[in-house]
């Protein structure tokens, strides 16, 4: 953040940081591409699967349920819910970040706050989706939904959607942990000793590729 | 380089740089498409209107401008320096090489499993009524 960003200024002539960002951002970074390689290894390996079927089921037909609605057919509207609560949340987080830089600690406080619940209220969906589904009959190894063309469909459906959905949601819940461990840090000052908000940047890379996950795991399994 | 002048303004600029107009039009953008993929996806649900690779292929479109939108703007690396941008943008283009090599393997399979198969091929044709339709039979390992 502290560095300057002169016009023409030779980035590998040695002595200055190529990447113009600190560290652990830079390291941050990494570690994203990394886990990106290894959601996309999952979400290639169902579409493979998929392609190497000679049917699948239909996802209006298996997510259409709402709670306190019941069972009225209103096909993805909970999952368009979760996708606007995790995108609200990404904007928080933004928001954590930016006030950080202002230097601003009761405002870092507020929307890393804000950003939690906003995690924590994706946990609950999620929770709520996979115990219907669970009471639905469908679980690891089971899948109680038909083919969209009334064949007779094998597990693989559901074995990708807990496997896929399940990992995205270990890496929301760590998110939160994370931003928690953020909020306690930021309300005992640690930031304001050290002068600037850049672990609030880490973790809100962080953040944002959980919510980038969830794009692709919404269009492979509810979309297409 | 006369450096000493450019990094007192590149830290202001730095500072002033947080842009919360940007964010909330990203936010809307962001909120605009995803309802616009719910819409069509019920109209089509409802009507079966138009054929439905088609209609993937606007899902994937719309999925790779909200990726886009979430990495520029949320994740700030738009506005990052080239560099940066180059050492992630590079390597995530193995995944076109990934998802092209991938699926062409698992329709490849789908060919051979459909002209050697018999049983997948007799399955792929046998329509069940939901009464009927039951789990698979019990893996080897599970009780």
């Amino acid at each position: 953040m502290a560095h300057s960003v002169p016009v023409g200024q030779k980035w590998w002539s040695g002595g200055k940081s190529p990447f113009n960002v600190e560290y652990g951002k830079l390291m941050m970074w990494y570690f994203l591409m990394s886990d990106a390689f290894t959601f996309g290894a999952f979400l290639i390996s169902y579409g493979t699967i998929r392609f190497s079927s000679y049917s699948w089921p239909d996802p209006n037909e298996v997510f259409r349920s709402f709670p306190v609605i019941g069972q009225m057919t209103v096909p993805l509207a909970f999952v368009s819910l979760m996708t606007f609560i995790l995108i609200m949340s990404s904007v928080t987080m933004v928001m954590a970040v930016g006030a950080g830089q202002m230097q601003d600690r009761k405002a870092v406080m507020k929307w890393m706050f804000l950003t939690i619940l906003g995690g924590l209220a994706f946990l609950g969906c999620q929770a709520w989706e996979w115990t219907h589904l669970y009471h639905e009959g469908a679980w690891w190894g089971r899948n109680p939904f038909m083919n969209i063309n009334g064949t007779q469909s094998s597990t693989n459906f559901s074995n990708f959607f807990f496997t896929i959905t399940g990992f995205h949601g270990f890496h929301v819940f760590s998110g939160v942990i994370i931003n928690i461990c953020m909020l306690i840090k930021t309300w005992r000052g640690d930031f304001e000793k050290t002068g600037h908000y850049l672990m609030i940047e880490k973790a809100g890379l962080y953040w944002h590729f959980v919510d980038l996950v969830w794009v692709f795991v919404f269009t492979c399994f509810y979309l297409l | 380089m006369s450096s000493s002048n450019v990094t007192t303004s590149g830290l202001e600029k730095e500072k002033n740089s947080f842009d919360t107009k940007a964010i909330w039009r990203t936010f809307w953008i962001l909120l605009v498409i995803t309802l616009f993929e719910l819409i069509v996806a019920i109209i089509y649900f409802e009507t079966h209107f138009f054929p439905k690779h088609i209609l993937n292929g606007v899902f994937i479109i719309m999925t790779l401008a909200k990726a886009f939108f979430i990495v520029a703007e949320f994740m700030h690396l738009g506005h990052e320096i080239k560099n940066l941008i180059m050492t992630i943008a590079i390597p995530a283009c193995l995944f076109i090489w990934f998802i092209i090599a991938f699926l062409w393997d698992g329709s490849s399979f789908h060919t051979l499993r459909m002209r050697y198969d018999g049983y997948q091929l007799q399955q792929s044709k046998t329509i069940v009524k939901p009464a009927e339709h039951k789990e698979e039979g019990k893996k080897p390992g599970k009780e």
